[in-house]
């Protein structure tokens, strides 16, 4: 019986992604005696027309990190989904929106002019007889799914690699879980911290503090301290490595299956926290809070309910 | 009517590009174009945020080189708020550096470029990649490249957090100390790594240097370049990946310039050409001539084959011997771009040895590496060597202390031009009489594939077509023609 | 010049004071704006930020959430920590685009049928010469 075929895929990505799989290391061997990995850019040199050659459906499972930026990454990942079975939305990019989803936070035609003024570049340039094409750039970010019908998710910036190893057994297995299924556990990143047991039954939070400001005590919950670590409200099965490196989460992982909009219901979280009720109180002890975009919409931007910045 | 061959996508390197190739009606290269169809736009939507965030957002321009982003980004923050760091933070830093770049340079070499060589250029498409190489060096050699891998990987975790996109860097220093037992595991892995950089030094003799047809292919012509070159150097001349001076060195080999990190726009411009979305780099004396070679051009080189054409030696014995016998058998500076792998290999054991030394000096292990900013952030500078060449952080922060403006040159950048001849050069060298196949397409690609580019990274900002202005040149070598686009899409042939 | 369009607010009052308020202005004849759709819940603690974003997603003029006075919230705490959410969302979505004058918070108690009006009517009349607002985004589900 032939093996069943697996393809890797980055859009609008920073190859971390791609990374994190070479990061199974030994075990990398063993996808490959299972697989037969038929496209997978940053590694092997198979090309988009061996891609355009294979049977629609050929391949088992395709994973498709990166958020949709241009139509070229649009074009393969409808490609990739005419030619597998299964695709995954792998990663934080491809899920979410990723990081480069803060794009969204300035109107495109700005974005365009700030960088090339009156000259926009152009999709299709022709002469004599040259045809040279560059993708068209789309109006915002996108996450996968708004694209294309995504089966799976895999989350995390980048995703670890035992999620990922975890992610592989489980679609290659023979029961893969119910479609639409993040393929991480769904609770909060608390449960999981190694530093769970100091953190207070009852927290409230009397001046937060940026990172730079303090040196963090390396066994005490961090936001005990009063950084601002958003693992109380994203998704776990990273087992906490920014913790273990004396930084406070920044919820990468996204939400669990009980939130629509990350940024939103984490504003609301970490707001709830301060301890007082009088308004310019309040002002002060969340005035160290001074990017909210980018630190609650940091990776989720383009899902979010707004999707990017209103315009009037 | 001109047959284009296409080359889509490029692959064994980080990011994304395709190669148009226009075949004349004889079958010879009538133009090539290196185009880079990506963007995200970094500098524009860091604008708002907060300092200390910037090594952790601008580290995910790229997730082969993350750490590069994150220690550009921290040195940058560590000028912008006018603070000092312990000398344990900057030895941490530099040790975590350190084993970044030795496993970077080890996926290049075996997972990315080394393909190429291992199991040959023009070898069937299937087994050009990681897999072909294990196959040709054996399994064990093989779980002992995946093995060293994984244990520089897993230090990386324990001191700054995550391999990929670490967490560490602060402004004053670095979020945690080194415990003893982590400092002794980098102890042991070091010692490792660097018996396994001295290993793939002699895989690279025995695979490469051992076999003429691969030597012809690197000093050939098709693959050689006369440009300035570029690298971070310390006090004594001597390369060094995260701090100190920068040195210029012009085609001919002598010192052309030399500048510290905050006056790098003196001597570093970018320009974008009316028919280009990339923004090109080149150094202001001489200044722009085009897309020439030679001492009269503005354009430079940076990374392995540039640092070690810079440096005067290197700080370390075991590379410092490898390095001699590098000068002494392509001499100095070394112009052919194929010559970027045995470089690589010769910084892969720098890497290693560095990082053991820096293991085992109790300083890195002092419990003290956090200075507390005071100051309001302004502006700030941080460069630091990638593996890919110099890639340089330049943040402005507002009155509300946020960041206002970014500029990123990054690493790839430098090379871009030097990339747009050689891609051109190579195609128009290997593709002749019409006879195009997949391993000589193959062979075009390792024009690029040389410089272990980052199209990612270079495109954090700009799109796009990186065009080459393409020279047609009869059989005697006579130019033809020249054509050149402009943003508005029309063509000018001369 | 574009014509003036009349703003659609979502008004989000709490059960035990704004809402009784309204209905208080109800049967006293108190006229005020026809502009405001109102949500009854049940405190003006329960008010999630995501509906917030999603009333602005969907092309909301404005948001108006009222909740009890301070310290009389029927559940103790309630109006505390919408006051909270409120301070830290006004200031992101302030960033997303959403100007001031179309995301409020009042404390309206159940007798106060004529604060409601005016409360009403200045929002309309601050919000209306700022004209129609436009999403960046299309609504996804």
């Amino acid at each position: 019986m032939s093996k069943p075929k697996v393809a890797f895929y980055w859009c609008a990505s920073c190859g971390g992604c791609e990374e994190t799989v070479l990061d199974l290391a030994e075990a990398v061997l063993d996808v490959v005696k299972a697989v037969d990995i038929v496209f997978w850019p940053v590694a092997m040199d198979f090309k988009e027309s061996d891609v355009q050659a294979m049977e629609d459906g050929s391949i088992a499972v395709a994973f498709i990190n990166g958020a949709i930026c241009n139509s070229h990454q649009r074009h393969m990942a409808e490609l990739l989904r005419r030619k597998a079975q299964t695709v995954v939305a792998f990663g934080a990019c491809a899920q979410l929106g990723g990081i480069p989803g803060l794009a969204n936070m300035n109107h495109h035609k700005d974005l365009v002019e700030a960088i090339y003024g009156s000259d926009a570049p152009q999709e299709i340039w022709k002469s004599n007889g040259y045809e040279l094409t560059l993708p068209r750039f789309a109006d915002k970010v996108q996450a996968l799914d708004r694209v294309i019908a995504v089966e799976y998710y895999v989350p995390g910036c980048p995703p670890t690699p035992k999620i990922t190893q975890q992610a592989l057994d489980a679609l290659l297995g023979g029961s893969p879980p119910p479609k639409g299924t993040v393929l991480a556990p769904d609770q909060a990143l608390c449960e999981d911290c190694p530093r769970r047991e100091t953190r207070p039954e009852k927290l409230l939070i009397k001046e937060f503090k940026r990172p730079h400001e303090i040196v963090a005590d390396q066994e005490k919950c961090l936001l005990a301290q009063g950084l601002l670590c958003l693992g109380p409200e994203t998704r776990s099965g990273c087992e906490a490595p920014c913790i273990k490196g004396n930084m406070p989460c920044t919820g990468c992982f996204g939400p669990t299956s009980r939130v629509r909009d990350f940024g939103a219901k984490a504003l609301s979280a970490v707001a709830s926290l301060a301890d007082s009720n009088e308004e310019l109180d309040i002002e002060r002890i969340l005035a160290p809070i001074a990017d909210p975009v980018g630190t609650f919409y940091r990776y989720s931007l383009p899902t979010s309910l707004a999707g990017g910045k209103f315009t009037k | 009517m001109n047959t284009k061959v296409s080359i889509e996508p490029i692959t064994r390197l980080e990011g994304h590009g395709k190669i148009e190739i226009y075949l004349d009606d004889k079958g010879n290269v009538d133009r090539a174009w290196f185009q880079v169809p990506e963007l995200r736009g970094f500098e524009k939507f860091v604008q708002g945020r907060l300092p200390e965030d910037m090594p952790q957002i601008t580290s995910r321009i790229c997730g082969v080189c993350p750490t590069a982003h994150h220690m550009a980004s921290t040195k940058a923050l560590d000028d912008l708020y006018k603070v000092t760091p312990p000398a344990a933070a900057k030895k941490v830093r530099e040790l975590v550096y350190s084993t970044f770049m030795a496993e970077d340079h080890t996926l290049h070499f075996y997972f990315l470029g080394g393909p190429d060589f291992v199991v040959g250029p023009t070898a069937p498409k299937a087994e050009r990649n990681v897999l072909g190489v294990i196959a040709k060096v054996g399994i064990e050699t093989g779980q002992k490249v995946i093995a060293m891998r994984r244990k520089l990987r897993e230090l990386t975790a324990l001191a700054a957090g995550k391999p990929i996109h670490p967490v560490f860097g602060l402004p004053g220093g670095v979020a945690k100390p080194l415990s003893a037992d982590i400092l002794a595991q980098f102890k042991t892995v070091a010692a490792e790594a660097v018996d396994f950089a001295l290993f793939t030094l002699d895989v690279f003799d025995k695979i490469v240097l051992k076999n003429s047809g691969y030597v012809d292919l690197i000093v050939s012509d098709g693959f050689t370049h006369k440009t300035y070159y570029m690298g971070m150097v310390d006090e004594k001349n001597r390369l060094n990946f995260y701090d100190g001076t920068m040195r210029v060195v012009a085609p001919e080999g002598n010192e052309s310039a030399r500048f510290a990190s905050r006056d790098y726009a003196q001597y570093i411009a970018e320009r974008t050409e009316p028919w280009s979305y990339m923004k090109f780099t080149y150094l202001k004396a001489p200044g722009w001539t085009g897309f020439n070679e030679g001492s009269s051009s503005g354009i430079y080189c940076v990374a392995p084959l540039a640092r070690l054409n810079v440096t005067d030696a290197l700080a370390t014995p075991h590379a410092q011997a490898a390095y001699e016998q590098y000068i002494k058998t392509l001499g100095k500076p070394v112009h052919h771009t194929l010559a970027n792998h045995w470089a690589r290999v010769i910084e892969l054991l720098y890497a290693a040895e560095r990082m053991q030394e820096l293991a085992n000096d109790p300083e890195t292990g002092d419990s003290n590496v956090r200075t507390l900013p005071t100051e309001q952030p302004r502006e700030g500078i941080g460069i630091v060597e990638a593996p890919r060449g110099t890639l340089i952080h330049h943040y402005k922060a507002g009155e509300d202390g946020r960041i206002s403006n970014a500029n990123l040159i990054v690493a790839t950048q430098n090379n871009a031009a030097r990339i747009a001849l050689g891609v051109d050069k190579a195609a128009r060298t290997l593709i002749t009489g019409g006879k195009v196949d997949d391993g000589i397409l193959n062979m075009v690609e390792m024009a690029f594939r040389a410089y272990d580019p980052c199209l990612g990274c270079a495109t954090h900002s700009l799109p796009g077509s990186m065009p080459l202005r393409v020279n047609v040149h009869n059989p005697q070598g006579d130019m033809l023609t020249t054509v050149r686009r402009d943003s508005d899409g029309s063509i000018h042939r001369t | 010049m574009p014509e003036a369009v009349e703003p659609k607010i979502l008004a989000i009052f709490c059960n035990w004071c704004t809402y009784l308020a309204a209905d208080l202005a109800g049967t006293s004849r108190i006229k005020y704006p026809a502009n405001i759709r109102v949500v009854r819940v049940m405190c003006s603690g329960r008010v999630d930020p995501q509906f917030v974003m999603d009333a602005f997603a969907k092309g909301a003029d404005g948001v108006l959430i009222g909740g009890c006075h301070p310290g009389d919230c029927h559940y103790q705490e309630g109006n505390y920590k919408c006051l909270r959410r409120f301070e830290l969302l006004r200031r992101m979505v302030k960033e997303m685009g959403i100007e001031d004058e179309r995301f409020r918070l009042e404390w309206i108690s159940a007798s106060e049928g004529d604060r409601l009006r005016t409360v009403v009517t200045d929002m309309v009349e601050k919000i209306r010469p700022l004209g129609p607002r436009q999403t960046l985004t299309e609504v996804t589900q």
